[in-house]
C-alpha cells in the first residue's frame, strides 16, 4: 500500500510538474518581515519545503467560495465589554521576574536607532 | 490489590473519602511509579513532588477534620506545559520559554485547585503545541510506552503517556488541530477536544486562537467527563468563553445508544488510511449498532479541504501571536546586544524557537503578507465557513460522526520528523472539528500489532452529552478499556 506521503507526491507531481511557488529571496525576506533570523542552510531547506507545502496548499485554488462569508472564529460573539472598574494588578518586580535584562523597574532594549 | 496509581479519579476520590486511603498516599504511589518508568518514556518536564505532597496533607487534614471535600480531592493531575501555572516552570518544551515562571494561574487550574485537585507536574509536548509527534520538543522526544521506539502523537505526548503509564491519573492537554486526540489515539487513553469557547483559555499560551481549547485526558470516559464538568464554565477573562450553564456531564453517561443516528463520513477513510485504522474502525462502528444505534455512511465533501484550510489558518495566527517573543519582557535573549533592535529580535527568535515553529512563522507570515493575504488566509477563511455549513447539514441528519482519530497506527521516532508535510498529513482527520469548533472524543477501538487505535465521536456544538453517552456506551461493551501498555 502506498503511504499517505507517496500518494500525496504523485498528485502534486500531476498537477504542478514541480513548478516553484517560492525563490529563496521571497523566503529571506519573509523570515525578515517575521524578524527570525536564518542560516545559508535553512534558507535552502525551507525554500525546499515551503514550495511542497505551498503545493499541497494549491488544492484550495479549485474550491468555489463566490457565496461564502469568511469564518474569523466560530462564535456568535462580537465586542465583549467589561465595566471599566480597577483591580488589582501584579506589583512591579513580580510582573518584571521574567524579564532577562533589566534595571531597577525598567526593562532593557536594544538599540532602537 | 490494584496499587493507588492505577486506579481512576472516581476512585481515588471514593477511596480519599471513605478515608481508606489517603491523599498522601495517592501522590506517594504515583511519584513511585515514575521513578519505574519516566526515565524509559519522558513524559514530563518539570515535577513538582514536595509541594504535591503538601497539598496532599492539607487534603487529609480536611479529611480528618470533616470538611467538605472538592469533587477531585487527591487526584495526581499532569499538566501539559502550555498552560499557565503559578510558581511552576511552563515551557512551551521551548528554548524560548526554558526558565519562564508564570506569575499567575490559568482559569483551569484554579478550577482544579477549588477542587482538591493535586497538580504533580508539567508534561513534555511538542514544542509551542506545533506537531504530532511530540518530537519536536527542545527537551527531546516522549515515548509510546506501547513501544518504545514509536512516537506518543501530539502534540500532548506527555500528558498522554502519563495517563496510560499510570503516572498521572488525570491531564490536561490542548488541542488545536488534533492535539489531545492524536495522543489520546496513540496512546490508548481518552481525550476530549471540548466545543470551542466551552473551557476558559485564560492562561493557556496561544497558538492558534480561533482553533485551540484546553481539554480533558484520562483513563476513561467517566473520569474525562468528571474532568471536563469541572473545568468548563464562562470566565469573564476570555472573551471567547461561551456563557453555558454549568453541567455534571458524568450524568450524561447512559450505557444505551439505542435510537442513535451515527454518520459516517467517508472523507475519514480517504487515501492513505491504514487498512487495519478502518478494519477497526469499522468493527467499532458494528458495535454500535448491535448496541442498537443505527448508522449509515454520509459524505462533507468540504473535509477535502480542511487540511490545507487548517494549516493556513493556524500558521496565519501563528505568526500573529508568536510575535510576542521578542526576548524583552520574558523568554530568550541573547548575551550581547550586536546591532539594532530588528537585529537583536532575530537572533533571540533564531535560537529560542526550534526549526518547526520558526517554519510555521514565516510561512504564516507569508500567507498573510501582501498580495497572498486574499489567495491564502482569506480563501481559508471562506472554505472555513463551507466546512461549517457541511456539518451543521450533515448534523440535521445525525446525532453524531465517527470515524478514526488518526489515519495510521503510531509511527517511529525520526520516521517523519525531516519531512513536515508527511507530518501535517497525520492531522487529516482531526483538523476539521477544530475549524468548526465541534467538540470531538477519542477512544480506545482495538489494536494492530500491539499498537493502539483511536476511534473519534463527533457532536453538534454544545452537545457533549451525546459525544459522551456513545462513547461511554461503546467503553462499556468492548475490552479495550482494560488492556495496559507493555512496561513493568
Amino acid at each position: 500500500m502506498k503511504s499517505l506521503r507517496e500518494l500525496t507526491l504523485l498528485k502534486l507531481k500531476e498537477t504542478t510538474m514541480k513548478r516553484r511557488r517560492l525563490s529563496k529571496k521571497e523566503v529571506e525576506h519573509t523570515a525578515w518581515l517575521a524578524h527570525i533570523e536564518l542560516s545559508e542552510k535553512e534558507k535552502t531547506l525551507f525554500t525546499e519545503q515551503f514550495n511542497d507545502i505551498l503545493n499541497y496548499f494549491k488544492k484550495i485554488d479549485e474550491v468555489n467560495t463566490e457565496d461564502a462569508q469568511p469564518t474569523y472564529h466560530v462564535l456568535d460573539l462580537t465586542n465583549i465589554y467589561r465595566e471599566d472598574e480597577e483591580t488589582p494588578s501584579l506589583p512591579a518586580e513580580e510582573a518584571l521576574k521574567n524579564v532577562p535584562k533589566k534595571e531597577k523597574k525598567f526593562l532593557k532594549a536594544p538599540r532602537i536607532v | 490489590m490494584t496499587k493507588l496509581h492505577a486506579l481512576t479519579a472516581k476512585e481515588i476520590v471514593e477511596k480519599i473519602r471513605s478515608k481508606e486511603a489517603t491523599a498522601e498516599d495517592c501522590i506517594l504511589s504515583v511519584f513511585e511509579r515514575m521513578r519505574k518508568v519516566e526515565d524509559r518514556v519522558h513524559a514530563f518536564v518539570t515535577l513538582v513532588e514536595e509541594e504535591a505532597l503538601r497539598r496532599a496533607r492539607e487534603i487529609d487534614d480536611k479529611v480528618s477534620k470533616g470538611k467538605p471535600l472538592g469533587r477531585l480531592a487527591g487526584v495526581a493531575i499532569a499538566v501539559k506545559d502550555t498552560i499557565c501555572t503559578k510558581g511552576i516552570r511552563t515551557t512551551c518544551s521551548s528554548r524560548m520559554l526554558e526558565n519562564f515562571v508564570p506569575p499567575y494561574d490559568a482559569t483551569v487550574i484554579e478550577r482544579v485547585k477549588g477542587e482538591d485537585g493535586i497538580i504533580i507536574g508539567k508534561t513534555n509536548m511538542d514544542e509551542f503545541a506545533m506537531g504530532s509527534s511530540t518530537e519536536t520538543s527542545y527537551f527531546g522526544p516522549t515515548h509510546n510506552p506501547w513501544d518504545l521506539s514509536r512516537v506518543p502523537g501530539g502534540s500532548s505526548g506527555g500528558s498522554a503517556v502519563a495517563i496510560a503509564t499510570d503516572e498521572a491519573t488525570l491531564a490536561f492537554g490542548s488541542d488545536t488541530g488534533g492535539s489531545v486526540r492524536c495522543p489520546a489515539s496513540y496512546c490508548s487513553v481518552v481525550g476530549i477536544k471540548p466545543t470551542y469557547g466551552l473551557v476558559s483559555r485564560y492562561g493557556l499560551i496561544a497558538y492558534a486562537n480561533s482553533l485551540e481549547q484546553i481539554g480533558p485526558m484520562a483513563k476513561d470516559v467517566y473520569d474525562c467527563a468528571l474532568f471536563l464538568s469541572v473545568i468548563a464554565g464562562h470566565d469573564p477573562r476570555d472573551s471567547t468563553s461561551v456563557k453555558a450553564a454549568p453541567k455534571d456531564c458524568t450524568e450524561f453517561l447512559r450505557n444505551s445508544v439505542e435510537g442513535f443516528k451515527i454518520g459516517v463520513p467517508k472523507e475519514f477513510f480517504g487515501e492513505g488510511t491504514s487498512g487495519d485504522v478502518e478494519k477497526q474502525v469499522w468493527m467499532g462502528i458494528h458495535k454500535l449498532e448491535e448496541l442498537g444505534a443505527s448508522c449509515e455512511e454520509t459524505s462533507l465533501p468540504s473535509l477535502d479541504y480542511a487540511l490545507a484550510t487548517y494549516y493556513i489558518v493556524a500558521m496565519s495566527e501563528a505568526s500573529s501571536n508568536l510575535a510576542r517573543y521578542d526576548g524583552l519582557r520574558y523568554g530568550y535573549r541573547i548575551d550581547r546586544d550586536d546591532g539594532d533592535w530588528s537585529t537583536v529580535y532575530s537572533k533571540n527568535r533564531r535560537i529560542g524557537f526550534g526549526a518547526e515553529v520558526r517554519r510555521r512563522i514565516i510561512l504564516g507570515t507569508y500567507a498573510l503578507s501582501a498580495g497572498y493575504y486574499d489567495k491564502y488566509y482569506l480563501k481559508a477563511l471562506k472554505i472555513r465557513t463551507l466546512i461549517r455549513r457541511d456539518f451543521e447539514d450533515t448534523f440535521k441528519k445525525f446525532n453524531v460522526l465517527i470515524g478514526p482519530t488518526m489515519p495510521i497506527p503510531p509511527f517511529k521516532i525520526g520516521e517523519k520528523i525531516q519531512d513536515p508535510l508527511a507530518l501535517y498529513m497525520c492531522d487529516v482527520d482531526t483538523v476539521s472539528t477544530n475549524l468548526a469548533g465541534l467538540p470531538a472524543i477519542s477512544v480506545p477501538c482495538g489494536f494492530t500489532d500491539g499498537l493502539p487505535i483511536g476511534m473519534q465521536i463527533i457532536a453538534p456544538p454544545l452537545r457533549e452529552d451525546l459525544m459522551l453517552q456513545v462513547a461511554y456506551t461503546f467503553e462499556q461493551n468492548t475490552p479495550y478499556k482494560n488492556r495496559k501498555p507493555p512496561l513493568k
